[in-house]
């Protein structure tokens, strides 16, 4: 065991990278911008620098540990200097804090504050250029940026597409895409991992809680809610609930008190996904054509796959996603029901920022009408039962709307990695006993590996399956299927790192604790539902004999 | 060219080629430095070609092919006297003629070439003395030459006077006699120091990389000189480039590399296409690529040219560069010796440090540390520039003093004016005064002065420069050269910018000077690089030895220097004044008014400040208030 001395007081370390995990392991909290675990480090926000006994100040993000050195964390110097680097950073940046959208989640204003910096002494002379709001999932405000680089370094090295750089020098630096290219005119997949690292508001979420508030209070429009998995729990995060607790009782009585006509589980389009994919998979398993299946859910890969490897777009399951099923089924009952005049409108409350580009492309359209009008965030949710002066810890929880209201466990689990994919083995599988759906939690689909390659036996044939999240990985991993290197018969992607417990549009800020409170609360409702399998559901097996009957396709796979 | 396959092939072309020389009863050396060129030297080199060409008496060859007629004009490098360029060489008698017009080439042809006579006018001259002789100059003179020594007396653009003048010998002498274990051991004991600015020890680095794991290494050649009015690797580069290639084989043997690069700013073109004639002669020689001279040791070399980013000096943002990404420092470890360019273990030196390599190997460390201090050996070249006698390039013992670099050799300040201060290190250096003028240069004796060797730039100010707009200046430099990484460099230096612009607008306070003072201690403490951490330096190094002169902008809203343009105040000396309303009638916005044969007066409150009235004046009576 190694030791080094930190402000007097002997503290341990064995094999943290740097000095700046020892410190935290030893309780104190340097704050920092630019300095996540799981990006390389970049050591430009100089705010955890530290003063060693020989009087020299350096970052400790990118200082290795060595045995006896000695450190001091807070010498007036060092005060100094972080307080200034703050007043600085709040020089150049827009100081609009009361009107900004990162408003409450600002981690700079966070440290202005915990700092205590009292005054700026310089003005902004910075040229202030327009927000970007041509993405339907993010908007890009440049001038709260403060170049930490976080987001740059997300989309490079977690989502391997780099739609951001720096570009020009000193303080005329900006990040920017390539050629100060619009954000619709990149490639960018709209999951909004950006907006997760972003400390200010220079990344936000395009919202559209205006149009849906108008449609609330317009008695001629039936709004019709549908909640994703990964929602439920992340919903309380903003209203003191225990993180990862299941809030969706709570959710569907707030939704209710603003005005919300109807509040149905997108999880029952998940059991309706599963049946159809699974259908899809076996079929293309006998007729051992267009292998491997991908799975269609998650936007961002959608669109990603399309961008960056189209000749293995066709892999691409035709099965549109829960949310778009679920949205299709709504409006067809809709048209099924012409005695109710009201005009029908779906709000899709999801975790996920690319889910707000889905509901735009035609393949989601039916008859010339979207199948989901509005995509509502977790956050933009919150901000909504804010907004109406509710306390989300304070109501008591109802139940959802039937019919639409019963899901499956399997369902549950969408959001989080791994999860399609073992609701699709236990569909195909077809056995509820707690005996095999244990066994099918313990073959390798469970957990947060970046790639999970495991066989399942299905009829007389092994079917082989990797399950991967997080961009960069998922290219990765095509770029080894192109070569040949690898084979899958069922390739699981999802865009971001964990699944949708940790989507763009999830209320911040959430750390790796959160996260596995997250995936720990899905896995809970999944255990203490009744039903394990898809097909047990008893809504789903009758809409396949009544409203879905002959509409099968058009309904539930793309329309292109 | 035929490929040379061993050292007793390479042998024979020097002697081969010194006799040539030796026999060549007249060589016309014409300096190619960039100072000159600008000069007009490319002109009166195609000139003295012409005249030449016309006399049927004498055999003429140019260019890469040696000349072995009786005379031979050669564009060589830069001879360091820029201050009285153009300059020509007349061998073997050794004669340099100063400001050379297109005019004088006549002359020079009639006069020297025929018939051996001395053209007088142009010959350097000093306190009524003129100097003949190229080495009795005091400027050469005094100094010592060593990494500069073929700067001006070979052709730079061929491979055989290189080689004549003991080129690649050392590097033959390593290859054949040493292992590259005794390379590392001889530089280590030379106790060479990286040129580059920072004087870590250059054995050091390369016994590092050598003792790497991974065997794929990179030798890199620093040629990015940014530092405003620094020349000399770009001298060595244009002057001598074999030099330098010749160092950078030897550390390549040393640390085994296979494959260099050089990083030289496209800035440089002539440097560059000196340095490509260099690599593809050397290449046709066999010196450079596989098997060389019949070894089965291999090195390829490559240039690579930088878009003119100041930072891309710093070793990190260059290999980064070099890459084909962003030039940007990034955070150490880990270093350019574990990992630096395409994260294999490199050797980054800069030009001179390379240029200093040939000669140890050739002289033996013993030699190299009996030049100069113990801890700072060798030679160090300089830019010598602004307010002095004799700008230029110059090569001196380390731990020369400055008054010796100054006074002999730079032979003084320019014109009535009165020593101040020199700016040593460039935009990351500081600034001495007289009582810094005994001091010796090197490393470590500068750098508890809180200014630094630097790569060598050195910038004489006078009483006529104001210390706030030095500071000013290169705080504007640092700013726009800054690459935006950390927070303490791209906003603390903008901010610092700010204030200064305040100042010399006559807008600052007395807070700003303790601001400036906050900021620099902050940035220099925190920034991410060295370029970073030593961007305040020029403005923490004026304020505290200047300190009244800021105090003065601040305060009583005035220059001493009479620099700084919104502090000055015009005034017609009633007694001077004639009355002739030229002043009036050159305004520019009409702030002089009065009447004829009576004083003129100006009302401030309309006045810009341009001077045009000063310069308009027959009769001196207008001048700036003290």
């Amino acid at each position: 065991m190694k030791y080094m001395t930190i402000n007097n007081r002997k503290v341990a370390f064995d094999d943290e990278k740097n000095v700046l995990s020892v410190l935290r392991k030893a309780g104190i909290n340097l704050p920092t911008f630019c300095y996540h675990s799981e990006l390389s480090t970049y050591g430009a926000c100089r705010m955890c620098v530290v003063e060693d006994d020989r009087g020299r100040i350096f970052a400790s993000c990118s200082e290795t540990p060595r045995d006896g050195m000695v450190i001091y964390t807070n010498t007036p110097k060092l005060q100094h200097h972080r307080k200034m680097i703050i007043e600085l950073l709040l020089a150049s940046h827009c100081r609009d804090c009361t009107t900004c959208h990162a408003n409450g989640t600002c981690e700079l204003r966070q440290l202005a504050l915990q700092l205590g910096v009292s005054y700026v002494r310089f003005k902004n002379y910075k040229e202030q250029v327009p927000i970007d709001e041509t993405s339907p999932s993010i908007v890009i405000d440049q001038n709260k940026c403060i170049l930490c680089g976080d987001c740059v370094r997300t989309c490079e090295e977690i989502q391997g597409i780099g739609v951001f750089d720096f570009a020009y020098r000193g303080s005329k630096m900006k990040v920017t895409p390539a050629f100060n290219r619009k954000m619709s005119e990149t490639d960018c997949v709209g999951c909004g991992q950006c907006r997760l690292v972003c400390p200010t508001g220079a990344i936000t979420i395009k919202t559209n809680f205006r149009p849906v508030w108008e449609a609330l209070a317009d008695k001629n429009t039936r709004v019709v809610a549908q909640i994703a998995p990964a929602v439920r729990v992340a919903i309380g995060d903003k209203f003191g609930l225990e993180k990862g607790r299941n809030a969706i009782g709570k959710l569907s009585a707030a939704l209710r008190m603003m005005g919300f006509d109807e509040v149905y589980d997108t999880n029952l389009g998940a059991d309706i996904t599963v049946i159809e994919e699974a259908k899809e998979f076996v079929e293309r398993l006998e007729k051992n054509e267009n292998l491997p299946l991908f799975t269609s859910c998650c936007p961002g890969w959608v669109k990603f796959c399309e961008n960056k490897h189209p000749e293995m777009a066709k892999h691409i399951s035709t099965c549109r996603s829960p949310q778009s099923m679920f949205g299709a089924i709504i409006k067809e009952e809709a048209r099924c029901n012409p005695k109710d005049e009201r005009k029908t409108m779906v709000v899709s409350i999801m975790p996920c920022t690319a889910k707000k580009g889905e509901i735009l492309r035609p393949e989601h359209y039916d008859d010339g009408e979207p199948v989901v009008d509005y995509v509502l965030t977790t956050s933009e949710v919150s901000r909504m039962i804010k907004e109406a002066g509710m306390d989300l810890s304070q109501i008591t929880p109802e139940a959802l709307d039937m019919p639409f209201g019963i899901a499956s466990g399997a369902a549950a689990i969408f959001g989080v990695t791994g999860g399609v994919t073992e609701a699709v083995i236990r569909h195909v599988v077809g056995d509820s006993t707690s005996a095999t759906l244990a066994d099918i939690s313990n073959i390798g689909v469970r957990g947060t590996a970046q790639v999970k390659e495991f066989e399942v036996t299905v009829g007389d044939r092994d079917v082989k399956i990797a399950v991967v999240h997080g961009l960069k990985a998922a290219d990765e991993l095509l770029t080894k299927m192109e070569k040949g290197e690898v084979y899958y018969d069922f390739v699981e992607v999802m865009a971001c790192k964990r699944g949708c417990i940790a989507g763009g549009g999830q209320p911040l800020p959430f750390g790796p604790r959160t996260k596995n409170a997250r995936y720990k609360g899905l896995y809970k409702i999944d255990s203490k539902s009744q039903i394990k399998i898809s097909q047990d559901n008893p809504i789903v097996m009758n809409m396949y004999d009544t409203i879905l009957k002959g509409k099968e396709h058009k309904l539930l796979h793309n329309q292109k | 060219m035929a490929v040379i396959k061993n050292l007793d092939e390479l042998k024979a072309i020097q002697s081969q080629t010194s006799e040539r020389i030796d026999e060549t009863k007249c060589r016309i050396l014409i300096c190619g430095g960039t100072g000159c060129l600008a000069g007009g030297s490319g002109q009166i080199y195609d000139k003295m070609c012409e005249l030449i060409k016309d006399d049927p008496d004498v055999e003429v060859h140019i260019g890469p092919e040696i000349a072995h007629g009786d005379v031979t004009v050669h564009k060589s490098g830069c001879h360091g006297f820029c201050e009285m360029g153009p300059l020509m060489r007349i061998e073997p008698q050794g004669i340099l003629y100063t400001k050379v017009k297109l005019d004088d080439c006549y002359d020079i042809y009639e006069k020297t070439i025929k018939k051996g006579e001395v053209v007088t006018r142009l010959l350097f001259s000093k306190d009524g003395k003129e100097y003949e002789k190229q080495d009795e100059i005091p400027f050469y003179k005094k100094q010592t030459r060593l990494v500069l020594e073929n700067c001006g007396q070979i052709d730079a653009e061929n491979i055989e006077e290189a080689i004549a003048v003991g080129g690649y010998q050392a590097f033959a002498k390593a290859l054949f006699t040493m292992t590259p274990e005794e390379v590392v051991k001889e530089i280590t004991e030379s106790n060479l120091r990286g040129r580059g600015g920072g004087g870590f020890p250059a054995g050091r680095k390369w016994s590092q990389v050598a003792g790497q794991k991974e065997k794929i290494r990179y030798v890199v050649c620093n040629g990015d000189e940014g530092d405003p009015g620094a020349f000399m690797d770009r001298s060595v580069m244009e002057g001598d480039p074999h030099k330098m290639i010749e160092g950078m084989l030897i550390a390549a043997y040393a640390v085994s590399a296979q494959e260099g690069y050089i990083y030289v700013r496209a800035e440089y073109p002539l440097a560059i296409s000196r340095l490509r004639l260099a690599i593809a002669q050397a290449e046709e020689r066999g010196l450079l690529g596989d098997n060389i001279l019949g070894t089965d040791f291999s090195f390829k070399l490559h240039i690579n040219r930088g878009a003119g980013a100041f930072v891309c000096g710093e070793g990190s943002a260059l290999t980064a560069s070099i890459e084909g990404n962003r030039g940007m420092p990034r955070i150490k470890p880990p270093r350019t010796v574990e990992q630096g360019l395409f994260a294999k273990p490199t050797v980054l030196n800069n030009v001179e440090t390379y240029a200093n390599v040939p000669m140890i190997i050739n002289k033996g460390a013993d030699w190299y540390k009996s030049i100069g201090p113990a801890n700072s050996p060798g030679t160090k070249a300089f830019a010598l520039t602004g307010a002095v006698k004799h700008t230029g390039l110059i090569e001196v013992p380390m731990g020369t003093t400055l008054r010796e670099v100054i006074f002999d050799i730079g032979g003084g300040i320019k014109g009535d004016g009165k020593f101040k201060a020199v700016q040593i290190g460039g935009p990351s250096g500081g600034c001495l005064m007289t009582p810094h003028l005994d001091v010796n240069l090197d490393f470590d004796s500068l750098k508890k002065l809180g200014a630094m060797i630097g790569s060598g730039g050195l910038v004489v100010m006078d009483d006529k420069t104001c210390m706030v707009e030095v500071a000013r200046f290169f705080m504007n430099f640092t700013q726009n050269e800054s690459c935006g990484k950390c927070v303490p460099c791209r906003e603390g230096t903008k901010r610092m910018l700010e204030i200064l612009e305040r100042i010399v607008a006559g807008q600052g306070t007395l807070e700003d000077l303790d601001l400036l003072d906050e900021l620099g201690n902050m940035i220099k403490d925190t920034a991410l690089c060295g370029l970073g951490k030593s961007a305040a330096l020029p403005v923490m190094s004026t304020l505290k030895n200047f300190r009244e002169e800021y105090v003065e902008h601040v305060v009583d809203k005035k220059c001493r220097a009479k620099n700084c343009k919104a502090l000055r105040r015009f005034v017609i000396s009633p007694e001077l004044c004639k009355g002739c309303s030229k002043c009036a009638r050159n305004c520019p916005v009409g702030a002089i008014s009065g009447q004829i044969r009576n004083p003129f007066t100006i009302d401030y409150n309309t006045c810009i400040k341009c001077g045009a009235c000063e310069d308009a004046c027959a009769f001196h009576a207008i001048h700036i208030e003290d």
